[in-house]
């Protein structure tokens, strides 16, 4: 237990100082010559949010999530709505306030959303519920892309799979088009995303050492067993599926915040796989292996387009047969034999060695 | 008349997704998995179709008997590369595997093929002759190509695709029936999608069964694949797995595991589809498909035509 501890302790110092040191550096303007890495702190933050909430589901819940985009869809949308209209009716409000506002609101909206689509989901397991998650996700992108609103001297106005009629034109403003998206505020900053970093890590390893987060790893470890002791099964799932969902919304207004303009159609079930892919190669459960694996996913292929284009395309293909190959090398007899064998003949050969000393 | 129409495109849809969804059940009866790279193996088809048929040398039918076999040898190796290794897996590595697989496969056609969409050009060459006997006013029957005339909505309007479409799935469906209720190998994959121990101690070749099952997985895959791009001809590396993920939903609609349950589902579900997009919106069409999805598993999640089975611990 206590080696656990430190080992948090580690995971939540490193990344706080090394959030607080990039931060620190691009205040000051140390990476002005760096326009690329300038560009892409605050995006690797928040994938790294992302990932951390997906390794909530994915690894620390033992059930495959597919359809975490939605969530950070709906988070990008509240958050969206909640920052323009506040920028309309209350234009001297400081965008800090503005968008801690919003975040609180897209986390709350996105944890709402989490529980009611967690109470008929966290009922199935297993494919069943991957591909249902799957669903959802695909639901909430195809309603995202169709919602409109209007903001005008009356009020909301909402219109669905069109724009909504009866606005009053004099004062109008559109806050969302549809699959066109929104214009939003740009109110994220590197500092910021640290902070919610930051926070998410040290919220996510409460968790997981709680008495709740426990509880979690036990339904994951064996669903029945765990049922057998009195653990409330379906209780701790859906606690964790929303928390998770809460986050990743809370990661969805960030980001609607960062880019110019946010269009609805990236949220979908290639965008789930990717973070995905962040948490499988960081390593199930492991929050410290998710924010490397972020960081190292998401920095390397755009390092790389300098030197050739061709690696940025081939991206993918290599995240898949390693996503393949790591399956395999953990699960699959033959190699677990293989690192057996090859555990063998290291202790062996130390023994060996020990052996020759002592004689 | 646009209704009768919509119904028939919507069963000549949903008996491709039958199609495709017979592959699913069929799998996931019996090695217990969701094979998602199950509806890339369609985007492969598509592309071997379209590559065999855009060749001078290539007379159609020889073109048919190449994607057939790309498709099941495809099928035959993922299953012997990197599902087979992980059959006694937690289910989470085994649907990450998958998931890979499925990536893979999209992504060694985007960098082949590129990302632009190609233009399949249908098997159907024009309107045979017999079939053209209904031209006339307010019932065009057979038309070579419906989504040139968008114009005449109201006469019903069948393209050769369609009704192609609708025959093969049928004789398909026949003859894979007759194959496992009628033949040793059939009875063995049943008997396996029962309890895959008490299979293998009767003697009977788990490991083969599975394969073979794979392979003929495939091969419907690849079926499926040359008459869905005939009907719907752009053909891009993810084309494959939005209907495989809908043929996957028209497998649990009709039971899993459940092979006429997957006959059933699939065209209620292509009924569903094509009517979503006519009546209430074609952006929308995909999430009611989920709805349709996510209402079943709730209300009754062992499907239309399956068995409730219970865990042992």
């Amino acid at each position: 237990m206590k080696k656990q501890k430190l080992n948090n302790l580690i995971t939540l110092g490193g990344t706080s100082v090394l959030c607080v040191v990039m931060a620190v550096l691009y205040s000051v303007g140390a990476l002005d010559g760096n326009h690329m890495l300038k560009g892409m702190l605050v995006l690797i933050g928040i994938h790294i949010i992302w990932a951390l909430s997906l390794n909530l589901t994915v690894g620390i819940l033992g059930e495959l999530s597919l359809g975490h985009a939605g969530f950070m869809c709906v988070g990008a949308i509240f958050g969206g709505t909640v920052s323009q209209i506040i920028r309309a009716n209350a234009a001297e409000c400081p965008p800090g306030i503005r968008l801690l506002i919003t975040l609180v609101v897209s986390g709350i909206m996105a944890a709402v959303f989490g529980l009611l689509i967690g109470i008929p989901v966290m009922r199935l397991r297993g494919d069943y519920l991957a591909i249902v998650t799957l669903g959802f996700g695909e639901i909430m992108k195809s309603i995202a892309n169709n919602i409109y609103l209007t903001l005008d001297a009356n009020g909301l106005h909402f219109g669905f799979t069109k724009p909504p009629e009866n606005v009053d034109e004099a004062t109008a403003k559109q806050i969302l088009k549809g699959s066109i998206g929104m214009q939003t505020p740009q109110d994220t900053n590197i500092w910021w995303v640290a902070a919610i970093l930051i926070i998410t890590l040290f919220v996510m390893m409460t968790f997981i050492n709680s008495r709740s987060g426990r509880a979690c790893m036990a339904v994951r470890d064996n669903y029945i067993a765990a049922q057998s002791v009195g653990i409330n099964v379906t209780k701790y799932r859906l606690m964790a599926f929303t928390i998770s969902a809460g986050i990743a919304g809370i990661g969805g207004a960030l980001y609607a915040h960062s880019v110019p303009m946010i269009t609805f159609g990236k949220f979908d079930y290639n965008f789930s796989i990717l973070i995905l892919v962040f948490v499988v190669l960081g390593g199930l459960g492991s929050m410290r292996g998710s924010v490397i694996a972020t960081i190292i996913l998401y920095a390397l292929p755009e390092m790389l387009r300098k030197v050739n284009e061709n690696i940025v395309n081939a991206r993918m293909l290599i995240y898949a047969v390693i996503l393949i190959l790591l399956m395999l090398w953990k699960n699959a007899p033959f190699f677990i034999n293989l690192r057996e064998k090859i555990k063998a003949r290291f202790k062996k050969s130390d023994t060996a060695r020990s052996g020759g000393a002592e004689a | 008349m646009k209704f009768i129409s919509d119904i028939v495109d919507g069963i000549s849809l949903g008996s491709i997704y039958a199609l495709i969804a017979l592959g699913y059940t069929m799998v996931y009866g019996i090695a217990k998995m969701l094979n998602f790279a199950h509806g890339d193996i369609i985007m492969v088809g598509g592309y071997a179709a379209f590559i065999t048929l855009s060749a001078n040398w290539c007379p159609m039918w020889l073109s048919l008997v190449i994607t057939v076999t790309v498709c099941t040898l495809l099928g035959i190796i993922i299953e012997k590369l990197a599902y087979r290794p992980l059959r006694s897996s937690p289910p989470l590595a085994v649907l990450i595997t998958a998931i890979g697989v499925s990536y893979l496969l999209q992504n060694i056609a985007l960098l082949t093929q590129s990302a632009n969409p190609r233009m399949f050009t249908s098997i159907v060459n024009g309107v045979p002759p017999f079939l053209q006997v209904f031209k006339g006013r307010g019932a065009v029957f057979f038309k070579e190509n419906p989504y040139k005339a968008e114009g005449i909505k109201s006469d019903l309007t069948i393209s050769t695709e369609t009704f192609l479409a609708i025959i093969v799935s049928v004789i398909i469906m026949v003859a894979l029936s007759l194959f496992i209720n009628k033949t040793k190998a059939g009875k063995a994959m049943l008997a396996c999608s029962e309890d895959r121990g008490a299979a293998q101690l009767m003697g009977i070749n788990v490991n083969g069964t599975i394969t073979l099952t794979f392979a003929i997985g495939s091969a419907l895959a690849a079926v499926a694949a040359v008459l869905m791009c005939s009907s719907y001809p752009l053909l891009t590396p993810s084309t494959g797995s939005m209907p495989g993920i809908k043929a996957f939903v028209a497998a649990v609609f009709g039971g899993i595991g459940s092979i006429p349950g997957a006959m059933i589902g699939g065209v209620l579900l292509g009924i569903i589809e094509i009517l979503a997009k006519a009546y209430i919106s074609t952006q929308l069409s995909d999430a009611i498909v989920f709805l349709v999805l996510i209402i079943v598993l709730i209300v009754k999640p062992t499907g239309i035509m399956g068995r409730k089975i219970n865990e042992k611990v």
